[in-house]
């Protein structure tokens, strides 16, 4: 594991190899640690869970480029009053002010393009590490709570 | 993800159980091409049995829709929860599809 600069409650981690199929249990699995967080139903089921599946997709889709033999590293915590997600991969980054914005006219019908904007769009707070293999989403939460079995923020 | 296909006065609906994401995407634009390449035109997918649309499954609707268009048929979208309906408005994706609350309402007319 790398040593992660800022202080996140470690409560959760998963190594997770890349395969699509793996996606939805995995997010399933995390959702299950957050149970805690019944207060922020919505904001747990829909932003959270869109932001984690977007971002575990494309760690896989575009960061690893489907390659099986690369991981994914889940960090979960809650700190500060937030629940944060840090989700890297083994690939060698993008600059994520290049992707464009697809609801304007000209990329309504694209295909793709959609993960980012649903990230930004439904969490508080997305942002890369330099290297942009690294993303983390922040879902601020209104009072405290735990991951399930796991340390109080 | 699974989907149960039926129809009914030329229309082809295809009613989808469970979660359409980047795992699964692929079955349903299979089944839809299938039923392109028969010869169906009109299509209405109906999501009354989904939770979760995510932004690879948004795609394959974009995708699918475009095709189906190119083919002088339409495709109609049916029984969308508020989540689907809440990721359709902030991806403007609302204005590209014609959503029905019902596989009832989305089958009238066409």
């Amino acid at each position: 594991m790398i040593p992660l600069n800022d202080p996140l409650d470690r409560d959760l981690v998963l190594e997770i190899p890349t395969d699509i199929q793996s996606i939805e249990g995995a997010v399933d699995y995390v959702m299950s640690h957050c149970i805690s967080c019944v207060e922020q139903a919505r904001r747990l089921n829909l932003n959270f869970r869109v932001g984690l599946t977007e971002a575990l997709s494309n760690a896989m889709l575009y960061g690893n480029g489907r390659d099986p033999s690369k991981n994914v590293v889940v960090e979960v915590g809650v700190h500060e009053g937030a629940l944060r997600a840090k989700i890297r991969d083994q690939g060698v980054g993008f600059d994520p002010d290049t992707v464009p914005d697809p609801t304007l006219p000209e990329n309504l019908a694209r295909p793709c393009g959609r993960g980012l904007f649903l990230m930004r769009e439904l969490l508080d707070e997305v942002s890369y590490n330099e290297q942009g293999n690294e993303v983390t989403l922040v879902l601020r939460l209104d009072s405290a709570v735990t991951l399930e079995g796991g340390a109080q923020a | 993800m699974s989907f149960e296909v039926s129809k009914s006065d030329g229309v082809t609906l295809i009613e989808v159980e469970g979660q359409l994401i980047v795992g699964n995407r692929q079955e349903l634009k299979q089944q839809v091409l299938e039923q392109l390449e028969d010869g169906d035109r009109k299509f209405v997918i109906d999501f009354a049995e989904t939770g979760y649309i995510d932004s690879s499954g948004l795609g394959v609707l974009v995708s699918l829709s475009k095709k189906i268009r190119e083919q002088g048929g339409e495709l109609r979208l049916s029984s969308l929860n508020e989540d689907l309906r809440t990721l359709f408005e902030l991806t403007k994706l609302d204005t590209l599809f014609r959503i029905a609350d019902d596989k009832e309402q989305a089958l009238e007319g066409f």
